[in-house]
């Protein structure tokens, strides 16, 4: 039998069961791709809280300030940045919203947890070239 | 050992109470986002005055800081959750848990800093 990996933390010592907790060999059906983003669009709007937050600073600090951050949001850099913050947060609500549904009991299935995630898809990539129609 | 020092990371009591802390903190985040949103969406091009008269009304204050407040308990539950799951022994052997407890230090840190700046920005100007 193959050897798996090293999982001596485990309670449970010399069990031969065949163990496979190597992420990069699994297929991800859509739901676990769509669970995962959630997890990346989270860390990446909270770093990017950042970003904004300096925007808000800026803009409230005057009217000069105001100007500048209208003056940034020219550039294509900084477009391209609040819009992959806003594709982040769309997602990351998306997404969330959908868990409180399945908190409510909906879509819990198998078959409702594969259409909540072709929802989640379709809702967000429609959100998200909107957000980038507003950036841009 | 491992799961002891995990327990004591987490935001709330217990995963309970960590898990309704991140729904509760969710929603006001969710709200606050959709008004924001709306309110770029209804004023299109909008001036210093608008954008500066917006965050000087009192409810608008309020709910940012409440915003900021969720954004923290959440940020924490979710980097708590994350380091938890990632930053194991499995992945990282022996420093494990040094490596996740120097993470989420720094992930405080942040989170301290926005409550901070939030308010910073709401009030001190």
């Amino acid at each position: 039998m193959a050897k798996g990996p090293n999982v001596n933390w485990l309670p449970v010592k010399d069990d031969n069961r065949p163990v496979n907790l190597d992420l990069t060999k699994f297929h991800f059906p859509l739901p676990a791709i769509t669970s995962i983003l959630h997890r990346i669009s989270g860390v990446l709007i909270f770093v990017g809280t950042a970003v904004l937050m300096w925007l808000l600073a800026e803009s409230l600090s005057s009217e000069e300030g105001f100007q500048r951050v209208g003056e940034w949001l020219q550039s294509p850099i900084v477009k391209f940045i609040v819009w992959g913050i806003l594709s982040g947060l769309l997602y990351h609500l998306i997404a969330g919203l959908r868990h409180l549904l399945m908190d409510a009991g909906i879509g819990e299935t198998l078959e409702g947890g594969r259409r909540g995630a072709v929802l989640i898809i379709v809702f967000s990539v429609i959100s998200i070239l909107i957000a980038g129609v507003w950036v841009w | 050992m491992v799961s002891r020092v995990s327990g004591a990371t987490n935001l709330g009591r217990n995963g309970l109470h960590d898990w309704v802390l991140q729904r509760f903190s969710a929603i006001v985040l969710a709200i606050y986002t959709l008004g924001l949103l709306g309110w770029f969406a209804v004023n299109p091009d909008f001036s210093y005055g608008a954008w500066r008269g917006l965050f000087d009304a009192t409810w608008m204050k309020i709910a940012t800081l409440a915003a900021i407040i969720a954004l923290c308990a959440h940020a924490w539950i979710g980097m708590w959750t994350i380091a938890t799951d990632y930053l194991t022994s499995l992945a990282l052997g022996k420093a494990a848990t040094f490596v996740r407890l120097l993470f989420q230090a720094g992930c405080v840190i942040l989170i301290f800093t926005y409550l901070v700046w939030g308010v910073q920005i709401l009030w001190g100007l």
